[in-house]
């Protein structure tokens, strides 16, 4: 047996044990990016294995948190994709206007970089008084960083561009606040905005949307996975409500993909098919 | 040595013209599939239409879920890091850079040398990192098959130089025989 079949085995049980210890499955995760996250996490912890690993995640239940942010963080900037964000400003927010109350959720917000990139481009809107943002995640670490809003000022520079890129009709630093190389988020961006702890893989719905956002999160579920989590966005949106993905997401092996019609194709922006388009076709 | 199934290309930014020779140069009925990591900014969105009309077999960016087909050159795509499900379908990953890159060839090889095995070839080029390093080191562990393009020959030694001190070659070439060789280790 080879170091590979022997890792595969040790990361079988990594998976399992962390379910029955812990209550979360990874079982229905993308296994090449997970086994890459969980090395990475015994590399941090100064485990030289996956066994090693599985050992401490059973006997130091206070390791869990870590645990969790490891294995699901995904690195995000500010206004990533600045293309998909203008049209969401340009294009889909003056549909949003026309409703009294925005409900948005941001699914998998990890440190939130995209909830102030969206709070953000909805208070230059004149929206962000009558919006309610829910930003969950299943890691209450990264709920935890992204409800802090504090970040590297390294990255300062490129969001900047970014921010410009999307249309941004001020500077990205009358939104924050800088010093000892970090970049803070003004505190009135998350007034509205609700962290919450929520799973997409055991969770069910818990509000009505007229936006989703989930970008660069289920690229590393399963397709069952993934169909999972798209069941719950179509049975959480309004009528002709909004979903986002990430720029480089396929659905074409989700039976559920068949609820959303493309908005905005290449931004991957869909709006939820209404029943009296069914009749039609 | 048995016939590959998969081979695996990393280079950097300025592998480019690299790659395209390489592409080129390839048999047009080869029966592998071709992954390719070039490091590339966020925005470089025309890199297969570049190396599409140099290679002589198809060029597309890999799409995740989609089954890695053979006689196909497939490129991670800018922005993320590409990776080989043992099923055989990519998948992508918007982790963090990886040796500063990405897509990072780590990555990209780890993930294909866990998928294929022995069955792949992994080719690092010019570049001017050490991303490739440990990944061609781990093909080579699992029974792959390691290809170099000679340092000297390279426009930036740097990463096929590192390749070399972690994970030795099978073979060290200058980039004009690297195609040939290619052809013969999968027509054979």
């Amino acid at each position: 047996m080879d170091a590979a079949e022997l890792e595969r085995i040790e990361m079988d049980l990594f998976v399992q044990a962390l379910q029955k210890r812990h209550g979360y499955d990874f079982s229905q995760y993308a296994p090449a990016s997970l086994k890459r996250r969980t090395h990475l996490l015994a590399n941090q912890l100064d485990c030289k294995t996956l066994t090693a690993l599985t050992n401490r995640m059973l006997h130091e239940p206070e390791l869990l948190p870590r645990v969790l942010e490891g294995l699901t963080v995904p690195m995000s900037d500010m206004f990533r994709d600045p293309v998909m964000f203008r049209a969401l400003r340009e294009q889909v927010f003056p549909l949003l206007a026309s409703y009294p109350h925005i409900n948005i959720w941001q699914a998998g917000c990890a440190h939130g970089q995209e909830v102030y990139s969206l709070a953000i481009l909805l208070e230059e809107a004149g929206l962000y008084e009558r919006t309610q943002i829910f930003a969950t995640d299943l890691s209450d670490r990264s709920l935890q960083r992204a409800s802090e809003g504090i970040y590297p000022a390294q990255e300062a520079q490129q969001w900047s561009r970014n921010y410009q890129a999307a249309g941004g009709k001020r500077s990205l630093a009358d939104y924050c606040s800088a010093g000892y190389k970090l970049l803070k988020l003004n505190q009135r961006l998350r007034k509205n905005v609700t962290f919450a702890v929520h799973n997409l893989a055991t969770d069910g719905v818990f509000c009505e949307a007229h936006l989703i956002l989930c970008r660069n999160v289920l690229i590393y579920f399963s397709n069952s996975l993934q169909n999972r989590a798209l069941s719950l966005f179509r049975d959480s949106l309004v009528r002709a409500g909004f979903l986002c993905l990430g720029v480089r997401e396929n659905m074409d092996r989700s039976p559920v993909a068949q609820a959303f019609v493309p908005f905005i194709e290449p931004e991957r922006i869909y709006r939820l098919a209404s029943h009296l388009d069914d009749l039609v076709e | 040595m048995n016939v590959p199934a998969a081979i695996a290309i990393g280079c950097s930014a300025g592998g480019v013209d690299g790659l395209m020779t390489l592409l080129g140069g390839l048999d047009n009925g080869l029966q592998q599939a071709i992954v390719v990591c070039c490091h590339r900014s966020d925005t470089m969105d025309i890199l297969s239409d570049v190396l599409g009309r140099a290679a002589t077999l198809p060029v597309r960016d890999a799409v995740e879920r989609e089954p890695v087909r053979k006689g196909v050159v497939y490129l991670a795509p800018a922005g993320y890091h590409l990776l080989v499900e043992r099923e055989m379908q990519f998948a992508l990953s918007a982790d963090a850079r990886v040796n500063y890159a990405r897509p990072s060839i780590d990555v990209l090889f780890y993930s294909a040398a866990e998928a294929w095995r022995q069955g792949l070839v992994g080719v690092i080029l010019t570049g001017a990192n050490a991303d490739g390093a440990a990944g061609l080191r781990r093909i080579r562990q699992l029974g792959g098959v390691a290809v170099v393009q000679s340092p000297a020959d390279a426009e930036a030694p740097a990463m096929p130089q590192a390749a070399l001190d972690a994970a030795g070659a099978d073979y060290c070439l200058p980039l004009s025989d690297i195609a040939p060789l290619l052809n013969r280790l999968c027509l054979a």
